[in-house]
């Protein structure tokens, strides 16, 4: 690896001083892929006819990138990880896409994915399971799962990623990456496959800050494809990246990372939360104030129930399109309702149809108060709690998760009831929509932890600024995979 | 009619079809028999297409729930109906969800009957959302068209309200003039702009009988037959002591056999599952904004009939079909904007014109017979070129020939004869050949006098002026 294991900032100096061709930074992007798919399984598609582009002076003119496979890509399989659009080509390019496309960005690769996003393994797509490139007998969480594998092997700098739940984040924090998702309407969402619309953001898998900061510059922008995207054009986040955080202030919710509340704590969660105080300690060194605060543990644990509710409604009704009938594999039968049941049997694997019935369940007339509406108001009241909080802070800062990337097949792991609200808490910037991103802060055994740092709303800027300067206060910025033995 | 009271409800679908594009997307909204012409990734429900609101769709919207007094709501959103069906490719609808808030709630509307009586309609509601796409179904396979996919569609529910098939197609008639008087919709059900279900009930006291809901009656004249069978087949039933055989169900309008059809039971109506579209956020209607839709409101029929009353004085029989639809009302002022008289033209326009119209089922504005056309005619008629029995003449000629007037008249040598010389030449002809007949008249007989003027206008092919001929014949029989 001569190129790929370098920041975008790097990379482009490299291209205009002539130190290096377009053409040979996707060449070898490419070699990586396949060793990377060898190892990893982490791609659908390997775009091996990718030439170079133009060099300008674009940040991102001339480098190679990964688009997960729920975007849309004219003239390319766009899979989405499922069986329901398995030969599925788009006659159209998702806004990010295009957006990056106008910088000189280039695609060399769509990487794998649970399946339509729906699911937080990496286990569920339609290519199989996508491995951890720190520890392949680990999973890279998901759903981002094969950009965050690539992004963390060193394939490119950065991949598209998709979060409905914590899709960017949690991989992003599994394999030792940063992962960002910006305000919900910054980036349009046209062209990316649906999942659950209230709750879907686009973003991207990084190794730096910086270089999270310039590819949503390139990837954001008001649609007029998509009415809940907002003008952004005032925000420039990477002009306006700065390490000066003096003043500015975190909290932490008390509940979820104060060792005191899990009865006999693994020695893999007390290392966690150790590594989140050390986190803690960095931030007011270099002059962040961080408090503890105190939220109902009740509205706590509802979260990951609120999650479940909301995202399956939405996603019932978002996926009822996939009937075979237009697109994707047609089905058999004698006439249109057996012929969608029956593409649609065999297209989604089990995981999505379970969650198709509580979508459905939680939607009936009879149900949708108890449930559905229920749901939203927890979802409100989630959100004003939060936002409460963000008039006296700049943000949220929590562990990502309960520790390091989880075995894929299951065994070595102890599930547990009282971890499932640290598990499950950064649905909450799905939830209110809110900016937040993960970077890593240590390890266990070899393998990465992140941290998350979430704002509220519009406030992209302080939110990349606070991460920014946490990160310069560790080693792990532009950190490639090193595989534990 | 019969012994029952009847009780209406109707709900009235009318495409908006004159905005630019569809109401969620950037395809044309325009009619067209070119299959799959108008259509955009939006409207088969691609993966990754979101809806993108048309302003001026909510503008029309909001202007028909102002015509039809309704309130309007303070946020506009809407909600997803989610139902598996070839004709939606997302399966579900993007529309409003009454009592939620929808463009237009709890309103009325005064309808005048033909014979000047008045009667008032509520309305629970008119909401709007996206139209289906359009199926074939032949022998042994379907096809689908998706040029009406998401075209914007407004569906009015009124209270039950009506009480005849009259009163609900005078409804019917008046709102789809409001629709072309706004230029909202040309309303034209032969495009199938406007499809109506219809809700029937009989009873004998005060409490209402049970309601059948005919579905999918896609012109006026069907919304009649299928109150009037309604009301015989429930009458019919309870008659017989046999009312429990009316149920709560949905009906469909056969239109072969003039009868409607059981389609499904109400008991297994489905379960669509609404909730609120997450990819179009709630957004606040200002005030500004329904002041400048009120303000420009157009003039509506009514208001026209009455100008048509007072100005031009004409009948209001006559000014009530002419402000009917809003084509017939363009013609009509058209012609009169040419020199014609008032008067004339709304005789000709409801006699002749609208009897062609009828007959061949066209638009008036579709007529060769244009109002410059029709001008022709009758000013030659008021010239005295031709007679009015001429006039007739042309006007089917110019609509069969689809040949200027002034041509058809030179190549027919259509022309009044009004030279006093040349009549008194023919009267004279005719008296010398019916010597006897002459006799006979001066005996007494004077309806002898109409069988000369028959011969006159016989030996002319109809080409003397009446007037003339009666009054030399008067003068010329007095010298024998």
């Amino acid at each position: 690896m001569k190129y790929m294991n370098k920041s975008i900032t790097e990379l482009h100096d490299m291209l205009i001083n002539n130190e290096v061709t377009s053409d040979e930074l996707v060449k070898e992007s490419l070699e990586l892929s396949h060793e990377v798919e060898d190892k990893c399984n982490a791609f659908v598609t390997i775009l091996d006819d990718a030439k170079g582009g133009e060099v300008t002076d674009d940040l991102l003119s001339g480098i190679p990138y990964g688009i997960k496979d729920n975007y849309s890509l004219k003239d390319v399989l766009s899979t989405g990880s499922s069986n329901t659009l398995k030969d599925y080509v788009p006659f159209f390019t998702a806004t990010a896409v295009e957006n990056l496309s106008k910088h000189g960005a280039i695609p060399v690769n769509k990487t794998a994915m649970d399946e339509f996003g729906m699911g937080g393994t990496g286990t569920t797509g339609h290519t199989g399971v996508q491995k951890n490139p720190w520890d392949t007998t680990r999973m890279c969480a998901g759903s981002s799962s094969g950009s965050a594998a690539a992004v963390a092997s060193g394939v490119y700098p950065y991949a598209l990623g998709s979060d409905t739940g914590d899709s960017i984040r949690k991989p992003a924090a599994y394999c030792g990456i940063v992962g960002y998702k910006p305000t919900y309407g910054m980036i349009s969402r046209y062209g990316l496959f649906p999942f659950a619309s209230s709750l879907d953001h686009c973003g991207v898998l990084t190794r730096s800050v910086r270089d999270a900061a310039i590819v949503v510059d390139g990837m954001k922008g008001i649609d007029h494809r998509d009415m809940t995207t907002w003008d952004s054009s005032s925000i420039k986040l990477n002009d306006n990246l700065t390490d000066d955080v003096k003043g500015k202030s975190l909290f932490y919710i008390k509940e979820l990372v104060e060792i005191e509340n899990y009865d006999n704590p693994s020695e893999e969660l007390k290392r966690h939360l150790e590594i989140f105080d050390e986190t803690v300690k960095r931030c007011e060194s270099i002059g962040i104030k961080v408090e503890g605060v105190s939220i109902d543990k009740k509205l706590l644990e509802a979260i990951p129930a609120t999650y479940v509710v909301i995202s399956c409604a939405e996603a019932t009704s978002n996926m009822s399109n996939l009937t075979g009938l237009i697109f994707g594999p047609r089905g058999e039968g004698n006439n249109y309702i057996e012929v969608m049941k029956d593409h649609r049997t065999k297209g989604f694997s089990p995981l999505i149809k379970r969650r198709f019935v509580i979508g459905s369940y939680v939607l009936q007339t009879e149900n949708q108060e108890r449930y559905f509406k229920n749901a939203q108001r927890v979802r409100r009241l989630v959100v004003d709690t939060i936002k409460e909080q963000f008039k006296k802070y700049d943000g949220l800062i929590l562990p990502v998760g309960t520790g390091v990337a989880k075995h894929l097949d299951g065994s070595k792991d102890i599930l547990r009831n009282d971890t499932s609200a640290l598990e499950e808490h950064l649905q909450i910037g799905n939830f209110g929509g809110f900016p937040s991103i993960t970077i890593p802060d240590g390890f266990i055994d070899g393998l990465p932890v992140g941290v998350n740092i979430t704002g509220n709303c519009y406030d992209d800027q302080n939110v990349l600024n606070i991460a920014y300067a946490l990160e310069k206060t560790m080693d792990y910025k532009g950190q490639i995979a090193r595989e534990v033995q | 009619m019969g012994k029952y009271n009847v009780t209406i409800g109707l709900e009235m679908h009318c495409e908006v079809s004159e905005t630019k594009s569809k109401v969620f997307s950037s395809s044309k909204n325009e009619y067209t028999d070119i299959p799959n012409a108008n259509i955009s990734p939006y409207d088969m429900g691609f993966p990754g297409v979101l809806p993108v609101l048309n302003k001026e769709a909510v503008r029309m919207s909001l202007m028909m729930s102002m015509i039809l007094n309704c309130r309007q709501p303070e946020y506009m959103y809407f909600e997803r109906k989610n139902y598996y069906y070839p004709d939606m490719p997302k399966n579900y609808q993007i529309t409003q969800n009454p009592p939620e808030d929808c463009v237009g709630m709890e309103g009325y509307i005064d309808i005048i009957r033909e014979d000047g009586s008045t009667f008032r309609v509520g309305i629970d509601n008119i909401h709007l959302e996206e139209d289906a796409a359009s199926m074939n179904h032949l022998y042994d396979t379907s096809v689908i068209d998706y040029n009406r996919a998401g075209v914007p569609l407004l569906e009015l529910v009124t209270k039950p309200d009506l009480h005849s098939a009259d009163d609900a197609v005078a409804f019917l008639e008046y709102i789809r003039a409001i629709y072309q008087y706004c230029g909202i919709s040309e309303a034209d059900s032969k495009k199938g702009q406007i499809r109506c279900d219809v809700n029937v009930s009989i009873s004998d006291g005060e409490t209402l009988g049970t309601k059948v809901e005919v579905k999918n009656v896609n012109s006026f004249s069907g919304v009649r037959e299928t109150i009037n069978y309604e009301i015989k087949r429930q009458s019919e039933l309870k008659d017989a002591g046999r009312y429990d055989e009316v149920v709560q169900e949905t009906r469909r309008w056969d239109e072969e056999s003039g009868t409607t059809i059981r389609m499904r039971s109400k008991v297994d109506a489905e379960d669509y599952k609404y909730f609120v579209e997450p990819n179009i956020p709630r957004y606040k209607i200002s005030k500004e904004w329904l002041e400048e839709i009120r303000a420009s409101i157009p003039e509506l029929p009514y208001e026209r009939k009455e100008k048509y009353m007072q100005e031009y004085g004409l009948s209001d029989y006559d000014a009530g079909i002419l402000v009917k639809d809003i084509n017939i009302a363009k013609y009509f002022e058209k012609t009169i904007s040419l020199g014609v008289d008032a008067k004339t033209a709304a005789n000709w326009i409801t006699g002749n014109i609208l009897g062609y119209t009828y007959k061949y089922e066209i638009q008036i504005q579709e007529l060769y017979l244009t109002p410059e056309r029709l001008t022709v005619i009758l000013d030659s008629m008021r010239d005295g070129k031709i007679s009015s029995k001429q006039a007739k003449e042309l006007f089917y000629m110019v609509l069969e020939r689809l040949e200027e007037p002034a041509d058809i008249m030179k190549k027919e040598g259509m022309q009044q004869i009004s030279d006093d010389g040349a009549i008194i030449a023919i009267v004279s002809e005719v008296l010398n050949e019916n010597l006897s007949q002459i006799e006979e008249y001066k005996a007494g007989k004077t309806n002898m006098f109409d069988y000369f003027v028959g011969q006159v206008m016989k030996k002319t092919r109809g080409q003397a002026n009446p007037v003339k001929v009666k009054e030399i014949l008067t003068e010329e029989l007095a010298k024998r």
